[in-house]
C-alpha cells in the first residue's frame, strides 16, 4: 500500500520548468517522498547546491528551502565551502551528467577523494539538454546528437563506477524506471554520511531521444527496460556484452572519516601545538 | 598576537646577517628603491600603542586576513602568492578556521562563494593565470552579492609568462576580466604594511558592499620584506555584513545593499547568478527585472566612489609635471619627485591605493595643474589610459612603461622623463 503523499510542502508555488515526458519530474517526486518518508516536514535541515543544466532546477528555485544556483559544473566546490562552514547542515547536490561529470568532473572526483559529506544525485539524460541536445561524456557510443549527427564517436563514462574508484562511501544506480528503488536508495544515502554518489539514467524525450530515434518519452522508457541489467547480472556478462546495457543496483556502501572530521583533527592538532609553541 | 620578528632585528644586525657582494643588503634593497628610505615622514603615525613587525608582503596579507576575522581560505598553490595559503594553513586552525588546498582555481573562488554564504569571511589568493581562471566566479560572487576577496599577485603575462617576475599587466584585467556589466572594487598596496591595511580594508568593502574585492598586489611587495607598523589588532576597524530581520525575505534588492542571510539559519534563501528579483526568483527574460539589478549591483560601487577611492597624493596643485603610478612601481616616485624638485622641476604626484573605481577627480584636479602627467607602470600602458581619460585632455599623458624580468622602473628613469618632458613643455 502507498501511503498519500504530497510533495507540495516541500515546494515553492512556481511553474516547473520541465518539458513534457522529462525525468526530472519523477527523480524531485521521488527525492521529496524519500525525506517524507524520513520524517522531515520541511527542507530546513538541508542546503542544496546546483549547476547549470535542466536537472540543476530541481532544487532551485523550486525546492521551499536554502539553495544555491551555482555556475556550470561548480555546484560541488561551491557545497564544500558551505559543508565546511556549517557541518551542522546536509548538503545535497542536483546536477546533470554535463554538469557533474563534464564540466565539473574534477571536482566530483577530488571531493570523492576527500570524502566530503554531501549527496550528489546526478540525473543523467546522456545529453546537453538545455543547450540543445549536443553530445555528452555520457552520450551512448553511435548515439546521434545535435553534434554527432553521424552518431557519436566517443565512449561513454561510467560515472558510478568511477565514485567507487575516487573513494566514495555510497554509489548508487537507478533509472527513472526503478522509481522504488531509487527512493530507497535516496533514504539510505540520507541516513549515511560521506560522499555518496546516485545516479539516475532518465528520459530527455526533446532534445536526446528526437534526434536518437525515440518516439516519445513512453519509447525511451521501454529501451531502458530492456536494457537495464543488475550488478550480478553484469558480472557474468563480457565487456562487449556491456557495451549500451544500463547497469543498476548499488555499487558500494562503506565508512570512513569525512572531510569534516578529518579537518576537525587537523584543527585540534593545530590548536594542540600552538598551546605548546 | 605573537610577532613573528619585532623590530628585535636592528638595521646593523640585519646587515651582518646577509651580507652580499660585499656590500650590505639593505643598501642594495635601497639602491633597488625597494625601502622608501628617508621617506617614512610623508607616511602618517598611526596612534596609539604601535608594534612593529617585520613580515613578507604574503605574511602580511595572511596577518591580516586572520586580524580581521576571516576563517575560510580555499587556494590553489601558483607562484608569487603561495605564502598566503602556507601561512594561512598554518595559522587558520589554530584559530578553528579553516585552509582547504582545492583542485584548481575554478573550485577555490567557488568554495570562497559557498563559505561566504554559509556566513564566513572568506578569501582566496591567486596571481595571473589563477586570476584568469576565478574571472567566471568573481562574476558570479558579484551578481550573487557574495562578500568576499581575492588577492591577486600580479607576475610578467601574459600566459605563464615570467613566472616569478614582477609585473603590472593585470589592472584591466581586474577591471573587465568577468563578462558582462560588472563593477570592481581593487586595491592595489605598495608596501607591507599596505599589504596588511588594504586587506583589511578589502574585507571591510566586501562586507559593507556585499560584493568581491580584489586585492591586486605584485610579486615585489608580495616578496618583499620590511617593516610593518601597525596598531593594536583589537582597535583595527571591522566591519561585518548586515544580517537581515527575522521575518524578511528581500535579500537581492529593495535596498541598495539588502541584508545577507546565511544558509542553515531557516531564510530559503535562494542564490543564483541568473538575473532574479529581489527575492532571489530567477526571472531571465524580464528586461525590467534585468535593468533594475544589473544596475543596482554596478550603482552600489560607483554611487559610492569617493568613498571607496584612496590616493596618497603630493603637491598635485601646485606642480608643473605630475606623476600617477600604484603597487611597486610607486615606491620609485618618492624619491624622483624629490630629485626634480631639486633640479627646479615642480613635481608633485598621486599615488593610487584604488585602481577601481578610478579616482577620476583627484586624477582631474592633477590634470588641471600639471601640464603633464607621466605614468610609469610595468605594462605596456593600462591604468595611463584611465588617467588620459580622467584628465580629459587638461594635461599630456605620458606612459613610461617597462616589462621583463621582474625589472622595475628606478627613480632615475621617471627623473630622465621628468626632466625630458618638462624641456618639451618649454
Amino acid at each position: 500500500m502507498v501511503e498519500p503523499f504530497s510533495a507540495q510542502k516541500y515546494l515553492r508555488d512556481i511553474k516547473p520548468p520541465f518539458c513534457a515526458g522529462c525525468g526530472g519530474y519523477a527523480v524531485s517526486n521521488t527525492f521529496l517522498r524519500a525525506v517524507h518518508e524520513l520524517g522531515h516536514e520541511n527542507l530546513r535541515r538541508f542546503v542544496f547546491t546546483s549547476g547549470i543544466g535542466c536537472s540543476s532546477w530541481i532544487p532551485s528555485p523550486h525546492f521551499l528551502a536554502d539553495s544555491v544556483h551555482t555556475l556550470h559544473g561548480r555546484s560541488i566546490p561551491v557545497a564544500t565551502g558551505i559543508k565546511l562552514m556549517r557541518p551542522d547542515v546536509d548538503l545535497v547536490v542536483f546536477g546533470g551528467d554535463g554538469d557533474i561529470v563534464g564540466i565539473g568532473l574534477s571536482h566530483f572526483i577530488h571531493a570523492a577523494r576527500r570524502n566530503l559529506d554531501v549527496l550528489v544525485i546526478m540525473i543523467n539524460n546522456m545529453v546537453y539538454g538545455m543547450t540543445g541536445g549536443q553530445v555528452a561524456p555520457t552520450t551512448p557510443y553511435r548515439t546521434k546528437t545535435a553534434t554527432t549527427p553521424y552518431g557519436s564517436f566517443e565512449y561513454p563514462l561510467d560515472a558510478a563506477r568511477l565514485a567507487v574508484t575516487a573513494g566514495a562511501c555510497y554509489v548508487a544506480r537507478w533509472t527513472t524506471l526503478t522509481l522504488n528503488e531509487l527512493k530507497e536508495s535516496i533514504k539510505t544515502a540520507l541516513k549515511m554520511r560521506g560522499f555518496r554518489f546516485i545516479e539516475v539514467v532518465s528520459q530527455c524525450p526533446t532534445a536526446f531521444g528526437r534526434r536518437a530515434g525515440f518516439e516519445d518519452s513512453a519509447e525511451m522508457l521501454k529501451w531502458f527496460r530492456t536494457n537495464t541489467i543488475t550488478l550480478n547480472q553484469a558480472g557474468r556478462m563480457s565487456e562487449e556484452e556491456l557495451t549500451s546495457k544500463i547497469v543498476v543496483g548499488e555499487f558500494i556502501k562503506r565508512s570512513k572519516p569525512t572531510l569534516n572530521e578529518t579537518l576537525q583533527k587537523s584543527i585540534e592538532e593545530a590548536r594542540r601545538q600552538d598551546a605548546e609553541d | 598576537m605573537r610577532v613573528v620578528t619585532k623590530s628585535l632585528i636592528t638595521k646593523q644586525l640585519f646587515n651582518e646577517l646577509f651580507r652580499f657582494k660585499g656590500q650590505n643588503l639593505l643598501a642594495q634593497i635601497s639602491r633597488l628603491n625597494l625601502v622608501p628610505a628617508r621617506k617614512t615622514s610623508l607616511r602618517k603615525k598611526p596612534k596609539g600603542s604601535t608594534t612593529t613587525y617585520f613580515w613578507q608582503g604574503n605574511e602580511a596579507c595572511a596577518e591580516a586576513a586572520l586580524a580581521v576575522g576571516c576563517r575560510f581560505f580555499a587556494g590553489y598553490p601558483i607562484t608569487p602568492s603561495s605564502e598566503i595559503a602556507e601561512h594561512l594553513s598554518k595559522k587558520l586552525p589554530q584559530k578553528g578556521g579553516i585552509a582547504i588546498q582545492m583542485e584548481d582555481e575554478l573550485a577555490s573562488i567557488a568554495a570562497v562563494v559557498g563559505a561566504s554564504w554559509a556566513g564566513a569571511k572568506s578569501m582566496t589568493a591567486t596571481s595571473g593565470p589563477g586570476f584568469s581562471l576565478m574571472q567566471e566566479g568573481i562574476g558570479y560572487a558579484f551578481m550573487t552579492e557574495t562578500p568576499c576577496v581575492v588577492v591577486s599577485v600580479q607576475r610578467a603575462g601574459p600566459s605563464t609568462g615570467q613566472a616569478t617576475k614582477c609585473g603590472q599587466g593585470d589592472v584591466m584585467q581586474s577591471r573587465w576580466g568577468t563578462h558582462g556589466d560588472f563593477s570592481a572594487i581593487v586595491l592595489s598596496p605598495n608596501s607591507v604594511e599596505e599589504m596588511f591595511k588594504l586587506t583589511v580594508r578589502a574585507f571591510n568593502l566586501a562586507e559593507k558592499f556585499r560584493t568581491p574585492v580584489t586585492l591586486l598586489a605584485d610579486e615585489v611587495i608580495a616578496h618583499m620584506r620590511e617593516r610593518a607598523t601597525l596598531p593594536p589588532f583589537e582597535t583595527l576597524e571591522i566591519i561585518d555584513r548586515k544580517k537581515p530581520q527575522k521575518g524578511e525575505k528581500a535579500f537581492f534588492g529593495l535596498k541598495e545593499i539588502p541584508p545577507m542571510p546565511s544558509v542553515g539559519d531557516g531564510y530559503n534563501v535562494v542564490v543564483t547568478g541568473s538575473t532574479h528579483d529581489e527575492y532571489g526568483i530567477r526571472a531571465t527574460a524580464d528586461p525590467q527585472i534585468h535593468r533594475q539589478l544589473v544596475e543596482r549591483l554596478n550603482s552600489k560601487i560607483q554611487n559610492h566612489a569617493d568613498e571607496i577611492t584612496d590616493c596618497e597624493s603630493y603637491k598635485i596643485d601646485d606642480c608643473e609635471i605630475g606623476i600617477v603610478a600604484f603597487g611597486c612601481t610607486s615606491r620609485a616616485i618618492y624619491e624622483a619627485a624629490e630629485v626634480a624638485q631639486k633640479k627646479g622641476i615642480k613635481t608633485g604626484y598621486l599615488r593610487l591605493r584604488t585602481l577601481w573605481p578610478f579616482p577620476d577627480s583627484a586624477v582631474r584636479k592633477l590634470a588641471k595643474r600639471a601640464k603633464a602627467i607621466i605614468v610609469p607602470e610595468m605594462n605596456l600602458g593600462q591604468i595611463s589610459h584611465e588617467v588620459e581619460r580622467a584628465a580629459c585632455g587638461n594635461a599630456r599623458v605620458i606612459g613610461l612603461n617597462k616589462i621583463g624580468g621582474g625589472e622595475l622602473v628606478s627613480p632615475e628613469e621617471i627623473v630622465d622623463k621628468i626632466v625630458k618632458v618638462s624641456k618639451e613643455n618649454g
